[in-house]
């Protein structure tokens, strides 16, 4: 399997001699300059808006919708019936979220989430996407080969269970409910979410066997 | 447009290459670009559609050989000389030398936490009924508009079964190109692997897109 990342930027690689900076770094604080001194944008807001996308909103958001689902048939049922609402009741959305479709895996179906056409990911829920989901790799294959694609990440389903691609092609956002581990039975809801994975609600990936989860 | 973004079913990217415990930005450059796009997508100069126009008319080469942010960085670039915020002769300086161009808004760092907390939704309601049902047989226009559009290459041509209506939503290919937000029924189309990729497919796969009703016809071939 191939873990290591290869190309998520070619620019970094290519510091100038003598600075700290890359050439990309040098550019993007030129362009930022120009546009602060223009007035087009407030550096306040571009702060704000960092500061929320790297540790305000992230994938612990999915996994307390996924585990409420896990505990709760009527919120389950909710949420397959209108996600945003049903995910806006645990005071997430927004963003990339706007219109949330909730897709649930069973023995006989197991859902992958893609866009192919460009980056297309659900924000409030999951943060932002990582890199590998915005890449040639993964659209191109998502569609064509997901079992090829899931063996990659290490997930090998039955034979016999059907796979479900969701392409985002429009302002619709999906996550996937993945099944509920075996062994799971004694745990709470808060023990549930730990077990929770980002790639288990893209479909990439399948949740934590409790065995695998060390409580503190 | 049949651009570098059209990636559905493309081969010989080689591996995924994950990577554990991936930082949300690779480099200080990218939480810049990330956030100049975010705050200059609310100046009310273009729209998202627009913006993703931009990124997919960088030469296909260019856009499968960038990291996304540097895809983002670029149509960016493009996009504020293109709107004339910027001119090409500032770029190059790296500094402001002529005067702002009035932008209807600028994003305020107070308005950041409740603005994108309530979010931008898409979907527009209105009177009119949508031409198709779940259940029915579609099949996806051949269509090839050198403009954007959101019909992948690899369903066009190819029949499915409509799984759910969705409601209205602004029209991409129109918004794009300022041509004004035409909202169209959105649709999930449902098509089975052997019709997009033959019948060495897998036979359990489906895959599904979001079709606006301009792409779609009653089906004139083999249903999935």
């Amino acid at each position: 399997m191939a873990h290591d990342h290869h190309d998520h930027d070619h620019d970094h690689h290519d510091h100038h001699h003598g600075s700290e900076l890359s050439p990309m770094d040098l550019r993007v604080r030129a362009l930022e300059s120009i546009l602060v001194e223009k007035g087009y944008v407030d550096p306040a807001a571009l702060d704000a808006l960092i500061e929320t996308y790297e540790s305000k909103i992230g994938p612990r958001n999915g996994a307390q919708v996924v585990a409420r689902a896990w505990v709760d048939p009527a919120y389950r049922a909710r949420l397959l019936d209108d996600a945003t609402a049903a995910i806006r009741e645990l005071g997430f959305g927004g963003r990339g979220g706007e219109h949330m479709v909730v897709v649930e895996n069973t023995p006989e179906e197991h859902n992958l989430v893609v866009c192919t056409l460009c980056s297309c990911y659900p924000w409030p829920v999951l943060g932002l996407p990582p890199v590998w989901y915005k890449s040639p790799p993964y659209r191109s294959r998502a569609v064509i080969d997901p079992r090829g694609v899931l063996a990659e990440f290490g997930v090998t389903l039955p034979g016999t269970t059907r796979i479900r691609v969701w392409d985002s092609t429009a302002e619709l956002r999906y996550m996937v409910l993945p099944m509920r581990p075996a062994g799971s039975d004694h745990l709470d809801e808060a023990a549930l979410a730990d077990l929770v994975t980002r790639d288990a609600m893209i479909g990439t990936g399948l949740p934590l066997s409790p065995d695998q989860v060390v409580r503190s | 447009m049949n651009g570098g973004q059209d990636l559905g079913g493309m081969q010989g990217f080689g591996p995924i290459g994950f990577e554990a415990d991936e930082p949300w930005f690779h480099a200080p450059w990218e939480r810049r670009v990330f956030a100049m796009v975010m705050a200059m997508g609310l100046t009310g100069t273009w729209n998202l559609d627009a913006s993703r126009a931009a990124r997919e008319s960088l030469p296909p080469g260019e856009y499968l050989t960038s990291s996304y942010y540097r895809i983002w960085f670029r149509a960016l670039e493009k996009q504020v000389v293109q709107h004339g915020l910027v001119t090409e002769g500032e770029l190059a300086a790296g500094a402001a030398l002529t005067p702002p161009a009035p932008v209807a808004r600028v994003l305020k760092g107070e308005e950041v936490a409740p603005l994108f907390a309530r979010g931008f939704p898409s979907d527009r309601p209105g009177p009119d009924r949508p031409r198709f049902a779940a259940g029915d047989e579609v099949t996806a226009k051949t269509i090839n508009p050198p403009g954007h559009t959101r019909l992948p290459r690899y369903v066009r041509g190819r029949t499915g079964v409509v799984e759910r209506v969705h409601g209205r939503f602004v029209f991409p290919d129109s918004n794009a190109h300022f041509a004004g937000e035409a909202p169209q029924w959105l649709y999930t189309v449902r098509f089975a692997g052997v019709e997009l990729w033959g019948e060495d497919a897998d036979p359990g796969l489906a895959v599904s897109v979001n079709a606006f009703e301009s792409y779609l016809e009653p089906a004139r071939g083999r249903a999935a």
